[in-house]
């Protein structure tokens, strides 16, 4: 069994892995690799507190990252729908290109 | 703590975030993708090791199995260019490092409950589906009705339009 500290600062470590991912990529497709790895973080944290928490009997860290899971699948099935909706009308998912709206 | 019951910990914590830094780094959209299947694998394994088979599972099907797949067919589907980007976006990389440290200096101030955690009866299939159904029905549906407006909304916005 994995210590607290440690599994929570791996959590830290793959948040900041997906942040980075979100900042310095320009494919839209690579902001969104990002954002899955940031939400996989925070199931991590979730689980683990559960886990180690004073009432692990009660199993609402499980259900709340199974809960969050079916949402961020959502999430990526309507953030990569938008991506090939933008390639069709843009002919391109570089998020730099896409300033129609910058005054 | 001993040698050998940290090691499973390490190896499946160097995997995880290897796989997540090869996807937050490589230059080629589908190396990146399949990185990133390596680390949701990793993060299944933690759920498993902490205790929640099922929750590991569920990652493996959602996102190995449909996430990883529906980011591979866009990016077939879109063909992204390979060319040669501006270069990294360095003040990107200070934010990303910025909040990292942040995180790590909370996590060392913070005195978490050190030690084995407390027994608990494996968690089944059986009682996760007895909870979702009693005590969790209107979340349960809730994300139903989540999951239904996501589909719809995917299917109208990648739909070819007929004019």
């Amino acid at each position: 069994m994995a210590p607290l500290a440690g599994v929570i600062a791996v959590s830290c470590v793959l948040f900041s892995l997906g942040l980075l991912a979100v900042v310095t990529r320009r494919d839209a497709i690579f902001i969104l690799i990002g954002i899955e790895m940031m939400l996989a973080a925070g199931n991590l944290n979730l689980v683990a507190f559960w886990r180690y928490g004073p009432h692990p009997e009660q199993i609402t860290g499980a259900m709340m990252a199974i809960f969050a899971m079916a949402i961020a699948a959502g999430e990526t099935a309507i953030g990569l729908a938008l991506v090939i909706s933008v390639y069709r009308h843009r002919r391109t998912t570089q998020v730099e290109e896409l300033n129609t709206l910058k005054g | 703590m001993s040698l050998l019951s940290i090691l499973p910990f390490v190896v499946i914590a160097v995997i995880t975030l290897a796989g997540a830094l090869a996807a937050a780094t490589l230059p080629n959209l589908m190396h990146a993708a399949l990185s990133l299947v390596l680390s949701f694998l990793g993060v299944a394994a933690f759920f498993i090791l902490l205790g929640a088979e099922f929750v590991g599972l569920v990652q493996v099907i959602v996102y190995v199995g449909a996430v990883a797949v529906l980011i591979v067919f866009t990016i077939l589907l879109t063909r992204p260019a390979v060319g040669p980007g501006k270069g990294r976006n360095w003040s990107g990389v200070l934010v990303a490092m910025a909040v990292l440290a942040g995180l790590l200096w909370a996590l060392a101030r913070t005195t978490l409950p050190a030690g084995q955690p407390i027994a608990i009866a494996p968690l089944t299939v059986l009682r996760i589906g007895q909870t979702l159904m009693t005590e969790y029905i209107w979340p349960l549906q809730a994300v139903g009705v989540v999951l239904t407006a996501a589909l719809v909304g995917a299917v109208v916005l990648a739909m070819e339009e007929k004019r």
